[in-house]
C-alpha cells in the first residue's frame, strides 16, 4: 500500500511529487501517457508570471508570486533553463488606461515586487518592433521564460531519486473508498502490449489530473467539479526571429484569458499565442485555421511585421478551466483523505512550484510525516556541450565519441545527448520523449532528417526493434505495418 | 593522423554539388601545375552522394553522360573520380560554423571539435524539405505525417514503409517518385493534391509516376485538416480559390495512415547567414556572380544551396564551374575585383537567375544564367536584353515553374560593348 499516490505527471504532479519525497513516505505518480509532461504542461506559453494578474487574496495570486520567487532557488538546485526576462502589459492608443492602473495596483497587493508603468519613450526603446500606437505598458522585470518540459521533467527526475514510483501508460478508471485507504482500479496500456487491468491501494490520493481533474475528483465525490476544456493555438518561429522581441508582450486582458503574447523562448525561438476557445475535447489539441488566423491577426496588430514567415509549427493546448474561476487545492470536503490540486490554468505553471510544496505540506500533516534526513535536493540536466569550452567539449568527445556526432543539424544535438536522454532515471522512450529532452527535431527541419536516425537510436539504446518505435506511445508507431516490415526487422 | 588546420580549398558538403565541385577544382589545380592540391571535402553523412543515395529510381544523368542512370550509380561515378583522384574528405563530420575569414569549424567523433583555415570555400550543403509546420496546415499533429524526403529514407535506405494508405500534399518531383514508389512497395496512394493550379514538378513525373498508376492529381487543392490523435486516421482537402484560401463546402475527407509532404524545397544557408554572406530572397540562397561567388570573396556556392535544381546533371555542371574558380582563387586570388560588372535583372514572369552579377574579365567563352518563371505560360519568348538592345528572343512552346531555363551568353556578345544591365524577360505578346 502506498501513502500517496498522485495522478497526473504534468508539471503539477511532479511538482507535488517533488516535495513530497522530502518526507518519509511511500509515494507514486500514475500517468496515463507514456512520459511525463505530455498535457497541458507541454503545449502552453512557457512562461513564469510575475502575478500582477490574479484577483487579490486568490490562491492564483498568492501562489504565483511565490512561485515565482522559488524559481532562482530550483534552476539552480534541478538545473533546467530559465530566464528572467520581464514582461510587458502593452496599451495601445484607445484602451483604457484605468485597466492598467488596477493592474498595477493588483500586483502590489499581490506582493509583485519591481513593477512600475512605463511611458511611451522608454517602451519603444526596451522594444522596438512593438506598433507604433504602442503608448504605455506595465513593466515586471521580475517575469521569466522557462523550459515547461525540462521544469516538469527536472521535478519528476528528482522526485524518483528521492524514492517515488512512476507507473506511466496507466489511467485511472475509478477510485473506491475502502474501509482505511483509497483502492485505484487503473488500465496499463503499453505500446503494442495488451490492455491490463491494475488495482493500487493507498491511504492518501493526490489529483493533479490537469483537464481531466474534475472526472478523478467526482470518482469520490459528490461535490461535483466542471472543466472546461479551453484550447490555444501557437505558432513558434525560427531561432532568426527570437529576439524580435526581449520581454514577454501581453496586451490588456479580456475574461477570456490574457490575450495574445508574444515572447522569446528560452530556447531562442519566438512564440506567439494562444487564442482562447471553448472546446468539448479534453484532448482536442488539433489547431484549426480560423484560431491560427487570429493568433496571426493579433500579432499584426501589436507588432511592426511580425516575421510570420519563419513560422516552423504551430500546436494547440488545453487550459483546464474551472468553473469557479481560482486554483482548487484542498482535501476534498467529503472524501478525507483525497486532495485536488483542481483547475490549474494560468499561471499553473509559474505556481507549480508553490502548490508542491503547499499540497505535500497538506498531505504531510496529515499523514504526520516525517522528513527525511537523505533527501537528495539537486538534479542534473542532460549535459549542454555547447556550454562547455573547446578544450572541455573534445575531451568529452575523447571520452565518449558520441558526443561528436550531430544528429539533429538545426538544434545541432548529439547523439550523446540523445542517449543520455535516453539511458537516465525516466529516460525517454518515444521520439517526443526525446524532443522534449533535448530538442532533438525541434528545429527548423522539424526532424525531416533526424527522425530515422532518432528511431534508430531509441531502437538500439531500449532494445526494441525499430518498428516498435513510437512517436508518443500508444498506437503512435512511425513504421506502423508489422507485418509488412518484420521481414526486414534486425533484431 | 592529418592534421586538419589548413586546406587550400574546403568544401561543404560531398553530395553532387560538392563532388562535382572538389574534381573540377583538383582539375583546375593540376592544370595549373600544383602536384598534390590541398582540397578537403566535408561531408555529415556516413557515406559520400548526398540525396541521390536514396533516389533509386533512374532517371540521372542523360544530360551529363547521355544515359539513364540512377542516383545511387550517378552518384558512384562522381565518387569514383573523386577516389581516383585522392581528393580528401572526411564524413560524419558536421561544420557548425563559418567565418568571413573562411574559417572552418567542424566537429566529428575522431578529431572532435577543430577549425580549419581555408583559402576559399565552396558550399554545397544542399536543401531541406518544407515541413508541416511551415506550412500552416491545420489539425492534429500524430504519427504518420512526414515530409516526401524523409518517407523516401525510410524505404530505400532504411527498407520500413511508413504507411499503407497515404494522401500526398505538393506535386514536387520528390512527391511525385514517392507516390510511384509507395504504390510499388503495396501502398494505396489515394490522391495528390497540389495548391497552385499548375504542378511544381517535372511533367516527365506527372506522366511516369501519376498517370501511369492512376493516381488522381486534384489541382489548385491542399490540406485543411488532420485527424488522428496518435497515427493519422484520415486528411481532409479542399479546393482553393484565386488566392489560395480553401473554399468553404469543397472538403473531401480521404480516410488513411500517412501524409506526405512535398511542398517545397529550402536551401539550408544557415552556415552562409553566419558568415554574412549576402542573400537572394527569391531563391533564398547567395547571391553570386559568374564565377558562383558569393558577396564575400573566396567563398562560393554551388547546387541546391544556391537554388533549388530539378535535375542533377546542371548541378554538376554548375558546381563544376564553381569548383574550378574557387581553385582559380586560391592560385591568384580576387584579382577581378576593380573591374566592369553587369548586373542581370529579370522583368515580365522570370522570377530569378543565377548568377545575378557577371564581370565579363572574368567569365569563360560562354556563359550559361540559370533562370525560373513565375507561372506557366505557353508559346512565349525569352529575351536577353542588353540595356535597350534585345539580343537573343527565343520561343518556347511552354514554360513552367517546375523546370528550370537557362540561356547562354557567350563572351563574344559582350565584346566592345559597356553594359550596364542585363535584363531576362518573357515576351507573351506574340505567338
Amino acid at each position: 500500500m502506498y501513502d500517496v499516490v498522485i495522478i497526473g505527471a504534468g508539471v503539477t504532479g511532479c511538482a507535488v511529487a517533488r516535495e513530497l519525497s522530502r518526507y518519509d513516505l511511500k509515494i507514486c505518480v500514475v500517468e496515463r501517457a507514456e512520459d511525463v509532461c505530455c498535457g497541458t504542461s507541454k503545449a502552453n506559453s512557457a512562461i513564469i508570471h510575475a502575478g500582477y494578474d490574479a484577483v487579490p487574496g486568490s490562491l492564483k495570486a498568492k501562489l504565483n508570486v511565490e512561485g515565482n520567487e522559488m524559481m532562482d532557488d530550483l534552476v539552480r538546485d534541478l538545473d533546467f533553463p530559465f530566464r528572467r526576462n520581464g514582461s510587458l502589459v502593452v496599451m495601445f492608443e484607445g484602451d483604457d488606461r484605468a485597466k492598467l492602473e488596477e493592474l498595477l495596483e493588483r500586483g502590489i497587493k499581490n506582493g509583485v515586487k519591481e513593477l512600475r508603468i512605463i511611458e511611451k519613450e522608454e517602451l519603444h526603446r526596451m522594444e522596438p518592433n512593438l506598433a507604433d500606437d504602442a503608448v504605455a505598458a506595465l513593466y515586471a522585470p521580475t517575469a521569466g521564460i522557462v523550459c515547461p518540459f525540462n521544469m516538469t521533467i527536472a521535478f519528476a527526475e528528482n522526485a524518483y531519486a528521492n524514492g517515488v514510483e512512476f507507473k506511466l501508460n496507466t489511467e485511472v478508471k475509478d477510485i473506491k473508498k475502502q474501509a482505511d485507504c483509497y483502492e485505484i482500479e487503473a488500465v496499463k496500456h503499453e505500446a503494442f502490449e495488451p490492455e491490463e487491468a491494475v488495482a493500487i491501494k493507498t491511504k492518501t490520493v493526490v489529483n493533479a489530473a490537469g483537464a481531466y481533474s474534475d472526472l478523478i475528483h467526482n470518482m469520490v465525490s459528490a461535490d461535483k467539479h466542471t472543466i472546461k476544456p479551453r484550447r490555444g493555438c501557437y505558432f513558434l518561429l525560427d531561432k532568426s526571429a527570437g529576439s524580435f522581441v526581449d520581454k514577454t508582450i501581453f496586451t490588456l486582458p479580456n475574461e477570456m484569458g490574457k490575450g495574445i503574447l508574444t515572447a522569446p523562448t528560452v530556447h531562442g525561438n519566438l512564440l506567439v499565442g494562444p487564442d482562447a476557445a471553448d472546446v468539448d475535447l479534453r484532448d482536442g489539441v488539433n489547431t484549426t485555421a480560423w484560431e491560427l488566423d487570429k493568433v496571426r491577426a493579433s500579432a499584426c496588430r501589436n507588432l511592426k511585421n511580425p516575421p510570420l514567415k519563419s513560422v516552423i509549427t504551430s500546436f494547440a493546448g488545453i487550459r483546464a478551466h474551472e468553473e469557479n474561476g481560482d486554483f482548487i487545492i484542498e482535501e476534498c470536503p467529503d472524501a478525507e483523505y483525497f486532495f485536488d490540486c483542481a483547475g490549474i490554468e494560468s499561471p499553473g505553471l509559474s505556481a507549480s512550484p508553490a502548490i508542491g510544496k503547499m499540497m505535500a505540506e497538506m498531505v504531510a500533516k496529515k499523514l504526520s510525516a516525517a522528513k527525511k534526513d537523505n533527501f537528495i535536493a539537486t538534479r542534473k540536466g542532460i549535459l549542454n556541450p555547447n556550454k562547455l569550452s573547446l578544450e572541455e567539449r573534445n575531451e568529452l568527445i575523447r571520452k565518449n565519441p558520441a558526443y561528436g556526432n550531430i544528429i539533429c543539424r538545426c538544434e545541432m544535438i548529439t547523439e550523446g545527448e540523445i542517449i543520455d536522454a535516453i539511458k537516465r532515471p525516466l529516460g525517454a522512450r518515444s521520439l517526443d520523449g526525446v524532443k522534449r529532452r533535448t530538442r532533438a527535431g525541434m528545429g527548423r527541419c522539424q526532424a525531416g532528417f533526424c527522425s530515422p536516425r532518432t528511431m534508430e537510436i531509441i531502437s538500439r539504446e531500449c532494445g526494441i526493434p525499430l518498428y516498435k518505435v513510437t512517436k508518443s506511445g500508444g498506437s503512435s508507431a512511425l513504421i506502423p505495418n508489422e507485418t509488412l516490415n518484420d521481414k526486414y526487422v534486425i533484431e | 593522423m592529418n592534421n586538419y588546420s589548413e586546406r587550400d580549398l574546403i568544401i561543404i558538403g560531398g553530395g553532387p554539388a560538392g563532388l562535382a565541385a572538389a574534381i573540377s577544382a583538383y582539375d583546375t589545380f593540376k592544370a595549373a601545375g600544383i602536384e598534390t592540391p590541398s582540397i578537403l571535402v566535408l561531408e555529415r553523412d556516413k557515406v559520400l552522394g548526398g540525396i541521390l543515395n536514396q533516389c533509386i529510381h533512374n532517371g540521372f544523368g542523360l544530360h551529363t553522360f547521355k544515359e539513364e542512370l540512377t542516383g545511387p550509380e550517378y552518384a558512384g561515378r562522381f565518387i569514383d573520380r573523386l577516389k581516383e583522384r585522392n581528393i580528401e574528405y572526411l564524413l560524419e563530420t558536421m561544420v557548425m560554423d563559418i567565418t568571413k575569414d573562411r574559417e572552418v569549424t567542424a566537429m566529428n567523433r575522431k578529431q572532435g571539435m577543430f577549425t580549419i583555415k581555408a583559402k576559399a570555400i565552396v558550399l554545397a550543403m544542399g536543401c531541406r524539405e518544407r515541413s508541416r509546420g511551415a506550412l500552416n496546415i491545420p489539425g492534429y499533429r500524430p504519427a504518420g505525417i512526414y515530409s516526401a524526403g524523409t518517407a523516401q529514407r525510410l524505404v530505400n535506405i532504411e527498407g520500413f514503409m511508413p504507411g499503407r494508405e497515404v494522401v500526398i500534399l505538393g506535386s514536387g518531383d520528390i512527391g511525385l517518385i514517392m507516390a510511384r514508389r509507395m504504390t510499388l512497395e503495396g501502398a494505396k496512394v489515394k490522391v495528390v493534391a497540389e495548391l497552385m493550379p499548375y504542378s511544381g514538378g517535372l511533367k516527365r513525373n506527372i506522366v511516369q509516376c501519376l498517370n501511369d498508376f492512376d493516381i488522381p492529381l486534384k489541382l489548385s487543392h491542399t490540406v485543411v485538416d488532420i485527424k488522428g490523435k496518435e497515427r493519422v486516421e484520415s486528411v481532409t482537402i479542399a479546393q482553393v480559390d484565386d488566392k489560395l484560401k480553401p473554399i468553404p463546402g469543397t472538403e473531401e475527407e480521404y480516410t488513411c495512415d500517412t501524409l506526405l509532404l512535398s511542398c517545397g524545397l529550402i536551401p539550408e544557408n544557415e552556415l552562409s547567414n553566419g558568415a554574412g554572406i549576402g542573400m537572394n530572397p527569391v531563391t533564398n540562397g547567395p547571391k553570386v556572380n559568374e564565377s558562383m561567388e558569393t558577396d564575400v570573396p573566396g567563398i562560393f556556392a554551388c547546387g541546391n544551396v544556391l537554388h533549388v535544381h530539378d535535375l542533377v546533371d546542371y548541378v554538376s555542371e554548375e558546381a563544376g564551374n564553381a569548383g574550378a574558380h574557387a581553385a582559380m582563387y586560391c592560385l591568384n586570388g580576387d584579382k577581378a575585383a576593380a573591374g566592369d560588372i553587369i548586373n542581370v535583372t529579370t522583368a515580365n514572369g522570370v522570377r530569378y537567375t543565377v548568377p545575378t552579377v557577371i564581370r565579363p574579365d572574368m567569365m569563360g567563352d560562354a556563359l550559361t544564367i540559370r533562370f525560373r518563371v513565375g507561372n506557366v505560360y505557353k508559346n512565349c519568348y525569352v529575351d536577353v536584353f542588353f540595356d535597350d538592345e534585345r539580343i537573343i528572343h527565343r520561343k518556347r512552346p511552354v514554360v513552367a515553374p517546375g523546370e528550370m531555363e537557362s540561356v547562354v551568353i557567350k563572351k563574344e556578345m559582350l565584346e566592345g560593348k559597356k553594359i550596364k544591365e542585363l535584363n531576362i524577360r518573357l515576351d507573351l505578346n506574340e505567338g
